[in-house]
């Protein structure tokens, strides 16, 4: 028993962590789902949500600042994806995956200049910054909240794509682009939902993982970005319910090896995972099989 | 055949031209201007883009783990040269770390080439057999894997942990990085001209198509992937010369990410375009575009948004211009050569003419 009372704070800590990781990897699952993209800057729009939400509460109350800050987010959601990537629809995989590579540098750039590159201090969100004690683990009742509140977007998402029209055009363009096109299929709305609904994710998850920590700066976002793509990819990449599970999986194992005293490495074993779960089994946990055409 | 011998004659005497023009522009203005230190830090960035160029533009592989292999050449050169009376002072908090010798610099750039191809090679092995955005991913991962194992306490005696490394051999004259980066740059243009290299482009253009003509597609994918690996580890090596201190946090991905976007600039598939866009890339985030940082008075007005990082901001703003609207770069896939640029130029006064 003295060794689960060890554990169970981290436990604790990595349940909500996957939650957060879950609610950006389904940004990136749908993303990819449907335009074969790998969105490098959604890890950005993640961390501009937080600075959205240290910039609106210093003026505002909480009950504007909040709902603004999300969407302000989705509003970047969406200009960045016609901006950045409706463009380059009919060039190569190379070009789209380059312009959001560049995506990220602009938004990382443009954020230093705003902030001046100095770390930014969090607001403090009464109630869920309010600590709370479950079986001698003190904690912050945000962990509780987080996968909870995961868990209710994910099958709220899951009704909107298995029994609304709109959903039936997701599973349509992801199935088959052309196809779908040609069926009239407004690819164009289709794409945008998708990135309005990630940046939503995202902006929910960002105020979130901010509670947890006291200040925001950049370059804070790139790393839960990556690890929560790495969970879209271990789930299967394109299949929601596949990037939660992930999520939950790599933000419970990595804590566990912070327990273990092994911090240096809890991000490298994310990717280690990555790097074996791609070898062994490419289409991941709940993907499809892909078959590969001449 | 002839043609081409006269172009090499050309270029070895362009290249003897440049050498002596930056001998005379050393003994004439004083080494810490502006100008130089572009000059010796753009050389060092065109041999890094290269070096990437060759796998992404070249053999269509599109990588991201270039800042793990400068990372692995630049601590290996560091470790192997730090004077051995230095070492005490470095490694403080390691009893003076484990390595207890010192090599002279030249062959500390050459093991770090070396090392970055070993790892390039044991990595290679599964990752290779990835596709598109899977291999991004993968060597993108395994370049955060490298940094966190440099990182980690246990290794401190070797690598010094997250501490700074420092007081390794430097270079001085401008002539250094010119000279180690015009050797490499020449390999690599050799590489792309042999059978190899020819294999490398099919393997781009077509995969497929590229096995059925019967190359050894993995065989190809290693030795692009290795012979890249090295020349960045070469350059992470000169990189940490020029800096003259190195530390884990300088590599992240940001670095690949700004090696790519020089690659892109310069045209994917083009030599001559990664050197022009590396020059211009350093120039304008170290020099030109510097103005923009400071703010500045018209008379009593102030001229707005002004200020530090603002820059940066211009900067990428320039760059998503050229991915979006200008995607071949300044180069596209071909080579600056000057017959083209004589033959354009006759051309136009035979139409003048006509």
């Amino acid at each position: 028993m003295n060794g689960f009372e060890r554990l169970f704070p981290y436990l604790l800590a990595g349940v909500s962590v996957g939650g957060q990781y879950a609610l950006i990897a389904i940004g990136y699952t749908m993303v990819y789902g449907i335009l074969r993209l790998i969105n490098f800057a959604h890890g950005d729009i993640f961390t501009v949500a937080g600075f959205f939400m240290v910039y609106m509460s210093a003026t505002m109350p909480l009950v504007v600042s909040i709902p603004l800050t999300i969407i302000l987010t989705v509003l970047l959601g969406f200009t960045v994806e016609r901006v950045a990537y409706k463009p380059l629809r009919e060039a190569p995989r190379m070009s789209i995956m380059i312009s959001a590579i560049g995506v990220s540098y602009l938004l990382q750039n443009l954020m230093w200049y705003v902030t001046g590159g100095l770390a930014k201090q969090y607001p403090v969100l009464p109630w869920l910054s309010n600590s709370v004690t479950i079986l001698s683990a003190t904690t912050k009742i945000v962990t509780i909240v987080t996968p909870l509140l995961t868990v209710a977007l994910v099958l709220l998402l899951l009704q909107l794509i298995n029994h609304t029209k709109t959903g039936m055009a997701m599973r349509a363009v992801s199935r088959d682009f052309e196809t779908a096109k040609l069926m009239g299929i407004k690819i164009d709305r289709v794409i945008s939902i998708s990135f309005i609904i990630g940046s939503f994710l995202a902006a929910a998850g960002s105020l979130l993982y901010f509670t947890n920590y006291p200040t925001v700066t950049p370059t804070v976002g790139a790393m839960p970005g990556l690890k929560a793509f790495v969970a879209a990819v271990f789930g299967g990449i394109g299949s929601i319910p596949g990037a939660v599970v992930g999520a939950f999986l790599i933000g419970i194992s990595e804590n566990l090896i912070k327990a273990f005293g092994y911090s240096t490495f809890s991000d490298a074993f994310t990717f280690a995972l990555l790097i074996v779960i791609l070898l062994v089994r490419p289409t991941g946990l709940f993907g499809e099989k892909t078959i590969d055409k001449v | 055949m002839n043609t081409k011998k006269r172009g090499l004659v050309i270029g070895l005497i362009l290249l003897a031209l440049l050498f002596a023009g930056l001998y005379i522009l050393e003994n004439t203005i004083s080494s810490s201007t502006m100008l130089i230190t572009i000059l010796k830090k753009g050389v060092i960035y065109a041999l890094i883009a290269v070096s990437m160029n060759l796998l992404n533009g070249f053999t269509g592989l599109f990588s991201l783990g270039q800042a793990g292999f400068m990372l692995i050449g630049a601590y290996t050169y560091a470790i192997l040269t730090i004077p051995v009376n230095m070492r005490g002072m470095i490694y403080q908090y390691y009893d003076g770390g484990i390595v207890q010798f010192a090599l002279p610099a030249i062959i500390g750039i050459l093991c770090a080439g070396l090392l970055a191809a070993f790892f390039a090679f044991l990595v290679g092995l599964p990752v290779l057999r990835l596709k598109s955005d899977y291999l991004a991913i993968a060597t993108l991962g395994f370049a955060e894997i490298i940094r966190a194992i440099i990182q980690y306490e246990g290794l401190g005696p070797l690598t010094n942990g997250s501490n700074l490394l420092r007081r390794f051999p430097t270079f001085q004259s401008v002539l250094y990085p010119f000279a180690a980066a015009a050797i490499c740059i020449g390999a690599i243009l050799l590489l792309i001209n042999s059978t190899y290299g020819r294999a490398f482009k099919a393997i781009r253009d077509d995969e497929v198509a590229a096995e059925a003509m019967g190359i050894n597609l993995f065989f190809h994918k290693q030795l692009s992937f290795v012979v890249s690996s090295f020349f960045a580890g070469i350059g992470g090596a000169l990189l940490a010369m020029y800096q003259g201190s190195i530390q884990v946090a300088t590599f992240k991905s940001a670095m690949t990410y700004e090696i790519l976007l020089i690659v892109v600039i310069g045209g994917m598939g083009s030599v001559t375009g990664s050197v022009i866009a590396s020059f211009l890339f350093v120039a304008s985030s170290e020099w030109w575009l510097r103005f923009l940082d400071n703010e500045m008075f018209i008379g009593t007005f102030q001229v707005p948004l002004l200020r530090s990082g603002f820059r940066m901001v211009v900067f990428s703003v320039i760059i998503m211009a050229v991915v979006l609207f200008y995607r071949r770069g300044i180069m596209g896939d071909k080579e600056f050569s000057l017959t083209r640029v004589r033959n354009r130029l006759l051309n136009r006064k035979a139409g003048r003419n006509a």
